[in-house]
C-alpha cells in the first residue's frame, strides 16, 4: 500500500507542487489538502510547503497557522502525526507552536537563493531517519526570513534534547541562532526545515538528489520499515 | 437594474445612492452637458493631448468630449499605449516576417503564442518599466514584473519563469547605489512572492543610463493550444466583470504623463505617483484565472495594465467588433473619493477584465470566491458598437471603442542622421594601445573580469528564486535560462535577452541584428532550436530626429535580420523618451530569443565539467574592438564600427550547437560576447571550477578581445572529435583548437609563429582562485 502525504495549500502557497513532486519520486501518493477544509483527508503524514502564505502580511506565517485546516492538524500533530514544514511551513509551525522559536529577516537583509550544506544532526524523526548522524547533504536555500532565533534556554534545551535536527554547514547563510537549518519539537515528528530539500531530488533542476532523503525516510518510517 | 448587480462580492457594489449622492453626481461632466457646453476649456495639454489630437477628438465625437472621454483619449492616444510615433515603422515586423507556421498569435495580442509541438504553446513577451523604476525603483521595478506576468495571463498561459534585463547608470555613481538595489530588490520580491522562477536577464551599466536606468521584464508562460484567450468581447448580453485589487489613485496619468514625459528640471511637476503592488493579489489572481480558464467560464479576457479600465473596455469591446455598456460606480474602489475619470485612468495593478456568459456568472463568482478574489459585474456586452458608461445613471462616456483603440493618432516624425554619426565612426579604436606582453594582457583580463558590467552577478541573482516550480533546467550565469514543460517527454524552451547600447550608438542598424544575434546565439549555444523573438526598444525623445533616426535604423536592421534568421517578432513593447534634458540614452534595443529543446536533458552549459576535453574556438575572428567592452574598460572609448553581422554565420553556428548538443558531442558550450574569447574562457573555467590550457592561433590581443560575432567556444568530448569535426564541415563552420580543459587555472600561451619577439611572451597564468576572487568581489564592495 503506497503511503498517503497530504500537502497543503494555502493562499500564497508556492512549492506545493514540488512537495508533491517529491513525495511522489520517493515512491508516496501526493494528496492535496486545502487551507479552506477541516479535513486532512486520511494521510499518513502532512507537508506544509514553502512560498508566501498570505503575501507574509503580519508576519510569516502569521495568518495561516488561523487557517481551517490547521485546526485539524494541530491535534493530528500532537497525536503524533508526521508533519514536515518548509521555509514558510516551517514558519507557520512556529507561528502554531508546534515547534518553538521563530523565523526573522535575514542577516543580509536580503532574500538569498544558494544551494547549501547541511549537517543531519539527529535521524531519530521519521524525515531523518534515512540519514546518518552527521552526515552532510547539499539542497538548496531560498528565503527572505530564514535566521532562526529562539531565547538561550530554549536553544540550550533544542540541543541537549536531540531537537535539532539540521546545522549549517561551512558558513551560516542568514544569521540563524547555532547555525540551525531546521528543528524538531520533543516527540520528533513535526520538523522545520528552512532549506527546501524537495528541490534537491534531480540533478537536473538543483543541486542532486540529496533532498529526496526526507522524504524516503518519511515513507519508510510510516510502513513501519 | 440588471439582476446581475445584485452578484458582486465587493462591499462598495450594491451601495444604493443615496439622495445624499445628488451633489456628486451633479458635478459630473455628462455626455448632455458636453453637448449643451462646447466652449468649455478642457486640460487636453495637461493630460498630454496636443491641440490636433484634441480637435481630432471633438471631430470624431461631433462634440467636445466628456472629462471622462477625454481621460480615456489621452491614455489609449498617449505614446505607450497607442505607439504613435512607432507603429508605421513597426509594421515592417509583420511585412518582413519570415513565413512560419509556429505562430499561433502574433504583433497586436497581449503577447505572442508560438507553437512548441505536443500540443503546448509558449507565449512570451518583454516590455519595459523604465521609468516608474527611475522615480521609485522597489515599486517601480516590482510592478513591471506584475504587469508583463498579466499579459502572459491573459493569453491563457501559466506563467512559468521571468526574466530581467536591467541597465543603470555608472555603478559607482550614488545614484546607482539606490536605483540598482531598489530594482532589485522590487523584482525579488514580486517574482519571488508570485513563485515564478527567475532565470536569466542581463546586468549592464552605462553613463547613459544614470538618469534613465532599463528595466525590462520578459515573462513566459506555458499553455495548451486549445486553452488560447484572444482580448475579444463577444456576445450580446454577455457580463463584463472586473476582478483583483479594488481601484485607488495610482499612477492616475501615468499611462499619458508619466510613461510619455521626458524627465528634466521643469517637468517635475508631472511624475505622479507610481503603482505599488500586491504580489498576493497577483498569485491569487494566476491560479484564480487559470481555475475559470480550466472550467469553461471565460468568453475573452484582458489584463489591465498602463490605461486601466479605458484600455481594457476598449480594447475587448474593439477587439470583438461589439459595444458594451459599462456602470462606472460599480468599479470596486480603494479610494471612494474616486470620479469616474479617475477610475479610467487609475492603473491600479493586479486586476483583470472578464467577458463571461450570464449562465456562467455565479460559477464565475464562486471560484473567484474560493481564491478570495474580489470579482464584480460592471456591464454587458451591447450589439450597439457603442462603448457606453454611466455614473449613478448619467451617461458619461458614449464613443466607438475602435475610435481609442485602434484609431489613435499616426505620426511618421522625422528622422535625421545624427551630427557626430560620422565622426563617432572615425574615432576608431586602432589608435588605443593594445597590450602584448603576458603580463598586461592578463592583467587587461583582470580588469575587465572586474568591471561590473562583467562581474559575477551572484549578488543580484541570489536575490531572486531560481528554482520554484521544479521545472528550471537553465539559470543564470548560463547564456539562457531553461524552462522543462513535459516532466514525461522532457520538452523544453530556452530563452535569452540581449543588447548592446554601445553598438547600438555607432550603428543602430547593425546594433539591432547585433542584439538579436547574440540572443538567438546565446538560445543555440545552450542546445535549443531558436524559433522566435520579443522586443523591447527603449530610445531616446521621438521628437528628436537624431533619435528617431535611431528608432527607424533599428526597427529596419531587426526586421531584416528576423526575416534572414527565419525567426519571426511575436510583439514586444517601445519605450520612448528615455533622456534626461535634451540628452537621450544609446538607443538600446532589447532583443529576446526564444528556443525549443526537444530534450532538456541535452541542454548545454558552459562549466568546463570535466578534464581533458578538448577546447576550440568556433567561427572566425577579425581585429573589431569598436564599441568592445574593452575599449569601454580600459579607454573608457567608444568609437568606429561594432563587430560586423554575418547572419549566415550565426545560423550555421546554431545549426552546430544545437545538433552536436541533441547528439551529445559537447560537455561545454558558451558564446563569445562582451570580452570576447578572453571573458569566455574565464566564465568557462569559474562556472566549472576547472581550468584550462590553451594556445592562441595568432595575435594573442586580438584572440583574446575582440568582439567579432557568430563565435563560441566549446568543450568536446573525447572521441567525438571526428563527428564535431564532420558536422562542423557540413554547416561550414570554421574552428580552432585552442587546448585542453583541466588543471587549477587559466593557462593562456601565445602560438610561437605568431609572437614577434620570442622576449616579449604573450603568456599568461592566472590561477582559478584569483579569477574567482577578481570576478565575484565587484558587485559586493559597490552594494553591500
Amino acid at each position: 500500500m503506497t503511503e498517503r502525504v497530504g500537502i497543503i495549500t494555502f493562499p500564497g502557497s508556492l512549492d506545493d507542487s514540488d512537495a508533491a513532486r517529491a513525495v511522489a519520486r520517493a515512491g508516496g501518493e501526493p494528496v492535496r489538502l486545502w487551507h479552506a477544509d477541516h479535513d486532512l483527508r486520511g494521510v499518513d503524514a502532512v507537508i506544509l510547503p514553502g512560498g508566501f502564505s498570505y503575501g507574509d502580511y503580519l508576519r510569516c506565517g502569521a495568518i495561516a497557522r488561523f487557517a481551517p485546516v490547521m485546526r485539524e492538524l494541530v491535534p493530528a500533530a500532537r497525536a503524533g502525526l508526521p508533519v514536515l514544514g518548509i521555509c514558510n511551513g516551517f514558519q507557520i509551525l512556529c507561528e502554531a507552536h508546534l515547534l518553538p522559536g521563530a523565523l526573522t529577516r535575514n542577516a543580509g537583509l536580503r532574500f538569498i537563493d544558494r544551494d547549501v550544506r547541511l549537517r543531519i544532526e539527529t535521524t531519530a524523526t521519521p524525515w531523518t531517519r534515512g540519514f546518518s548522524t552527521g552526515q552532510e547533504i547539499t539542497v538548496v536555500l531560498k528565503s527572505g526570513e530564514g535566521a532562526y532565533v529562539a531565547d538561550p534556554a530554549t536553544l540550550a534545551a533544542l540541543a541537549a534534547g536531540g531537537q535539532v535536527v539540521a546545522r549549517y554547514s561551512g558558513g551560516n547563510p542568514n544569521g540563524s541562532a547555532g547555525d540551525i537549518a531546521g528543528v524538531c519539537n520533543e516527540a520528533g515528528n513535526v520538523v522545520g526545515l528552512m532549506p527546501h530539500p524537495e528541490h534537491a531530488i534531480d540533478p537536473l533542476t538543483g543541486p542532486g538528489t540529496d533532498g529526496l532523503g526526507f522524504f524516503t525516510s518519511a515513507l519508510r518510517a510510516m510502513a513501519g520499515q | 437594474m440588471s439582476p446581475v448587480d445584485g452578484a458582486s462580492v465587493s462591499p462598495v457594489d450594491g451601495t444604493p445612492v443615496s439622495p445624499g449622492d445628488g451633489a456628486l453626481v451633479s458635478r459630473v461632466d455628462t455626455v448632455a452637458r458636453a453637448a449643451a457646453t462646447p466652449g468649455q476649456p478642457q486640460p487636453h495639454a495637461e493630460l498630454g493631448l496636443t491641440d490636433a489630437e484634441y480637435a481630432r477628438i471633438r471631430e470624431l465625437l461631433g462634440r467636445r468630449p466628456t472629462d471622462s472621454e477625454l481621460a480615456i483619449y489621452s491614455v489609449m492616444w498617449s505614446e505607450h499605449c497607442s505607439y504613435k510615433s512607432s507603429k508605421v515603422h513597426l509594421r515592417q515586423f509583420a511585412e518582413k516576417a519570415p513565413s512560419t507556421r509556429a505562430l499561433l498569435a502574433g504583433i497586436g495580442q497581449n503577447a505572442g503564442v508560438v507553437d512548441i509541438g505536443q500540443g503546448y504553446a509558449v507565449t512570451f513577451k518583454i516590455e519595459s518599466h523604465n521609468h516608474p523604476s527611475y522615480v521609485e525603483p522597489f515599486q517601480g521595478a516590482a510592478t513591471g514584473v506584475g504587469g508583463i506576468v498579466r499579459d502572459i495571463l491573459a493569453m491563457g498561459a501559466r506563467p512559468v519563469a521571468v526574466m530581467d534585463a536591467l541597465r543603470f547608470g555608472p555603478a559607482d555613481a550614488p545614484d546607482t547605489r539606490r536605483v540598482l538595489p531598489g530594482v532589485v530588490g522590487g523584482i525579488s520580491f514580486y517574482g519571488n512572492c508570485l513563485g515564478l522562477p527567475n532565470i536569466g536577464g542581463e546586468l549592464a551599466f552605462d553613463p547613459c543610463y544614470a538618469g534613465n536606468p532599463l528595466v525590462n521584464a520578459l515573462c513566459v508562460g506555458v499553455m495548451r493550444h486549445e486553452d488560447l484567450k484572444l482580448a475579444a468581447a463577444r456576445g450580446t448580453g454577455n457580463a463584463v466583470i472586473l476582478l483583483g485589487s479594488g481601484t485607488g489613485p495610482d499612477g492616475i496619468g501615468g499611462a499619458s504623463v508619466l510613461a510619455s514625459a521626458t524627465f528634466g528640471g521643469s517637468e517635475s511637476a508631472k511624475r505622479p505617483s507610481v503603482q505599488v503592488g500586491d504580489p498576493f493579489m497577483e498569485k491569487l489572481l494566476i491560479e484564480c484565472c487559470l481555475e475559470l480558464y480550466a472550467a469553461g467560464l471565460v468568453v475573452g479576457i484582458q489584463d489591465l495594465g498602463a490605461a486601466g479600465v479605458s484600455c481594457a473596455t476598449a480594447e475587448l469591446a474593439a477587439g470583438g467588433g461589439v459595444g458594451m455598456r459599462i456602470r462606472l460606480e460599480a468599479v470596486p474602489l480603494r479610494d471612494p473619493a474616486l470620479g469616474p475619470a479617475e477610475i479610467l485612468m487609475s492603473e491600479s495593478q493586479e486586476r483583470m477584465m472578464a467577458i463571461v456568459e450570464p449562465g456562467d456568472i455565479d460559477r464565475f463568482l464562486e471560484i473567484c470566491a474560493r481564491w478570495d478574489v474580489p470579482a464584480t459585474v460592471i456591464g454587458e456586452v451591447t450589439d450597439g458598437g457603442m462603448l457606453e458608461m454611466t455614473w449613478h445613471g448619467e451617461q458619461v462616456v458614449d464613443i466607438l471603442p475602435a475610435s481609442a483603440a485602434d484609431d489613435g493618432p499616426v505620426y511618421r516624425r522625422p528622422a535625421a542622421r545624427p551630427a557626430g554619426q560620422d565622426q563617432l565612426a572615425a574615432s576608431d579604436p586602432s589608435a588605443l594601445p593594445r597590450p602584448a606582453a603576458g603580463a598586461e594582457l592578463r592583467a587587461a583580463l583582470l580588469a575587465l573580469l572586474a568591471s561590473p558590467g562583467l562581474a559575477d552577478k551572484t549578488w543580484v541573482t541570489e536575490q531572486y528564486d531560481r528554482h520554484v516550480r521544479g521545472d528550471t533546467v537553465l539559470a543564470m550565469p548560463q547564456d539562457a535560462g531553461a524552462i522543462r514543460v513535459d516532466e514525461r517527454t522532457h520538452l523544453g524552451v530556452a530563452l535569452a535577452t540581449d543588447g548592446n547600447g554601445r553598438y547600438s550608438r555607432l550603428d543602430p542598424y547593425a546594433g539591432a541584428q547585433l542584439a538579436l544575434a547574440e540572443a538567438y546565439r546565446n538560445v543555440a549555444a545552450a542546445g535549443a532550436v531558436p524559433l522566435a523573438v520579443t522586443n523591447c526598444l527603449n530610445f531616446g525623445s521621438p521628437e528628436d530626429p537624431a533619435v528617431m533616426w535611431q528608432f527607424t535604423e533599428a526597427v529596419r536592421g531587426l526586421a531584416d535580420a528576423c526575416a534572414t534568421l527565419g525567426v519571426p517578432v511575436t510583439g514586444g513593447n517601445v519605450s520612448f523618451y528615455n533622456q534626461t534634458a535634451a540628452v537621450p540614452i544609446h538607443p538600446t534595443p532589447v532583443v529576446g530569443v526564444l528556443g525549443v529543446h526537444q530534450d532538456v536533458r541535452r541542454r548545454l552549459t558552459i562549466g568546463f565539467a570535466q578534464d581533458g576535453d578538448t577546447v576550440l574556438l568556433l567561427g572566425r575572428t577579425a581585429d573589431e574592438l569598436g564599441g568592445s567592452a574593452w575599449a569601454q574598460v580600459m579607454h573608457g572609448h567608444l568609437g568606429g564600427r561594432p563587430p560586423a553581422v554575418d547572419l549566415a554565420a550565426e545560423r550555421a553556428l546554431a545549426a552546430v550547437l544545437t545538433a552536436a548538443a541533441s547528439g551529445g558531442l559537447l560537455s561545454a558550450a558558451h558564446d563569445l560576447s562582451d570580452g570576447g574569447l578572453a571573458i569566455a574562457l574565464a566564465e568557462c573555467c569559474l562556472a566549472g571550477g576547472r581550468g584550462c590550457r590553451v594556445t592562441l592561433p595568432g595575435d594573442a590581443f586580438t584572440l583574446l578581445f575582440s568582439e567579432s560575432a557568430a563565435r563560441a567556444v566549446v568543450a568536446v568530448r573525447p572521441g567525438s572529435e571526428a563527428a564535431f569535426a564532420a558536422l562542423r564541415d557540413t554547416h561550414g563552420v570554421p574552428a580552432a583548437t585552442l587546448g585542453v580543459t583541466g588543471g587549477a587555472s587559466l593557462d593562456v600561451r601565445a602560438s610561437p609563429a605568431a609572437s614577434a619577439s620570442p622576449k616579449a611572451s604573450a603568456n599568461f597564468v592566472v590561477p582559478l582562485d584569483e579569477l574567482a576572487d577578481v570576478h565575484r568581489a565587484t558587485l559586493p564592495a559597490l552594494f553591500g
